[in-house]
């Protein structure tokens, strides 16, 4: 089946709204074909999971030079801060730099909201309940879904540009309701404290679902933002996590029975403190001196910045250590008007917007240890070594110089 | 010995037409995981191990890995003139899409018959996703 094509649609493939346009136009209309999609259905907004990379700046500027313009809100997901990196080093390729600042200048371009940020959904490009909304970014996609209860595909970077080019996409997948149905009962046993028990929750059963939209009860508690984000990023780095209910906490069921939509079949997980202790485990590949910690995968919250900064206040990071909170440029506004960002900076540390961890601006730490709070960061394989720990732990080994 | 051809119906993604000879994957594939400037599949574990894609007719269950690894790595092979002529697959999925929508290569699914029993590795496979055909040709 071929997807309908309403007669602006028909228009825009023949060209008349210009080049860019209908390339986005026909990128959705193969997925549409993909999914034997009936139609194609309007969004009210979308988020590009932009990065520095060639097939990314390919497609942007395809669309940029042919005149494309995002007809809905789209915010764009962190490359680097070129000039905060290439002012305290100088070991950045020059052509991958140049990759970085064509992609920034594309999106630009192509009238996309310039958020730079990973976490679109805390500020500057909120769905709303029941919206039909187009967001790639895999820690986003879920957590658009659950949390907020809007409806997005997992989409790819330049299947949400092109949806916020065209202001529409197919209608196929978690876009209908029973799709959303859970597929995996998940029966938590384990005690979750903090948002770090959350980052090993979503570890655990990404890795062991690996695809699916697993129901999450006995959970205890109202998660935390931070908790939620970190469940969200985390499942989506050991697996392919779109959605989940928490019955009682997510919106769109308020029951077991609800977010099965009375058909349930799938398998029982139990996770209890030892599997979590296991993750942990996992994630501890060495110990002794360290070069860097890095926070902030996916971007810290403004409380996230708070925390840092108590943890900090009046100390001294070690010499030895390269200290690094990413937030986006929201959180850093409001985290300097809060005094956050002073305390951090006086401490010896560094907190960057815009940034994101899968970019070549880490290379002075490619042959480097160091430890971070997510084992998203730890993934993407920057770094000789990464540990994951709480985040009290690794401000603690920032300070001694050393982990373990 | 007699050459065979058949010629099967599919379902076309991405348009296009292209040709070479078949390479038959049973894993699912990131592209990502093959040399870029040749085209060797560099996944240790993986069936096709050492084997080239380039200019090939791809056959496999589905894609993997996430978006951003597969794209990028399929846009590589491409910008090395390396990338498969044709990818007839099982399983699609929107990255998939995205990625073959890139390279401009033809991206089929749902042949009239099973393709893991129709197409061998080394048979000559023709795909015109306009037509909607795939034609196999056997030594």
């Amino acid at each position: 089946m071929e997807t309908y094509l309403a007669k602006e649609e028909e228009r825009i493939l023949a060209g008349e709204f210009g080049e860019g346009t209908r390339k986005a136009l026909e990128l959705l209309v193969a997925i549409g074909d993909a999914y034997d999609a009936e139609k194609m259905i309007p969004i009210n907004r979308a988020h590009a999971a932009s990065s520095g990379q060639e097939g990314d700046l390919y497609f942007v500027e395809l669309l940029a030079d042919g005149g494309a313009r995002c007809r809905v809100p789209t915010s764009t997901n962190p490359v680097y801060d070129i000039a905060y990196f290439h002012r305290l080093s100088d070991a950045i390729p020059e052509d991958e730099a140049e990759v970085a600042r064509r992609v920034m200048e594309a999106y630009k371009r192509v009238g996309a909201i310039l958020s730079w940020s990973c976490t679109p959904y805390m500020a500057e490009n909120i769905p709303l309940y029941g919206e039909t909304v187009a967001f790639s970014e895999s820690s986003a996609t879920p957590y658009v879904n659950s949390v907020i209860g809007a409806r997005t595909n997992r989409e790819a970077a330049q299947s949400a540009l092109a949806a916020g080019v065209i202001g529409k996409v197919p209608r196929y997948g978690l876009l209908i309701r029973e799709n959303r149905k859970g597929t995996h009962l998940v029966n938590v046993e384990a005690t979750l404290k903090d948002e770090f028990d959350y980052t090993l929750l979503g570890y655990y059963v990404g890795k062991r679902i690996g695809y699916g939209i697993p129901v999450l009860t006995g959970i205890s508690r109202q998660p935390s933002t931070e908790e939620f984000i970190n469940f969200c990023a985390m499942s989506n780095v050991s697996g392919a996590i779109s959605m989940f209910h928490m019955p009682g906490f997510t919106i769109e069921a308020s029951t077991v029975e609800e977010a099965f939509q009375g058909d349930f079949s799938g398998d029982r997980i139990t996770v209890t403190d030892r599997e979590l202790k296991e993750c942990y485990e996992e994630l501890q590949t060495t110990s002794g001196k360290i070069d860097f910690v890095i926070l902030g995968c996916p971007h810290y919250t403004l409380k996230q910045l708070g925390d840092v900064a108590r943890l900090l206040n009046g100390k001294k990071i070690h010499d030895g250590v390269s200290f690094w909170v990413c937030t986006s440029a929201t959180g850093k506004v409001l985290a300097e008007r809060n005094g956050y960002v002073s305390v951090i900076e006086k401490a010896g540390g560094h907190v960057v917007v815009d940034t994101c961890i899968d970019e070549p601006c880490w290379i002075a730490y490619k042959n480097k240890v160091g430890v971070t709070d997510s084992p998203k960061c730890a993934y993407y394989r920057r770094f000789k070594e990464a540990m994951v720990a709480r985040l009290q732990d690794c401000v603690e080994a920032a300070i001694r110089g050393r982990w373990g | 010995m007699k050459s065979s051809e058949i010629t099967l119906k599919c379902h076309k993604i991405i348009g296009g037409y292209g040709e070479g000879e078949a390479l038959v994957s049973h894993e699912p594939i990131c592209f990502y995981l093959t040399d870029p400037k040749t085209g060797v599949v560099r996944e240790r574990s993986h069936e096709l191990a050492g084997k080239n894609i380039a200019n090939k007719v791809l056959v496999f269950p589905s894609g993997k890995a996430s978006s951003v690894v597969q794209i990028d790595g399929l846009f590589k092979l491409a910008s090395h003139n390396v990338a498969p002529k044709a990818l007839i697959v099982k399983n699609v999925e929107t990255v998939l899409v995205v990625s073959a929508f890139l390279v401009n290569v033809p991206l089929v699914d749902r042949l009239e018959k099973d393709p893991f029993e129709i197409i061998r590795t080394g048979d000559f496979v023709k795909v015109n996703a306009e037509k909607c055909r795939v034609t196999i040709t056997r030594k």
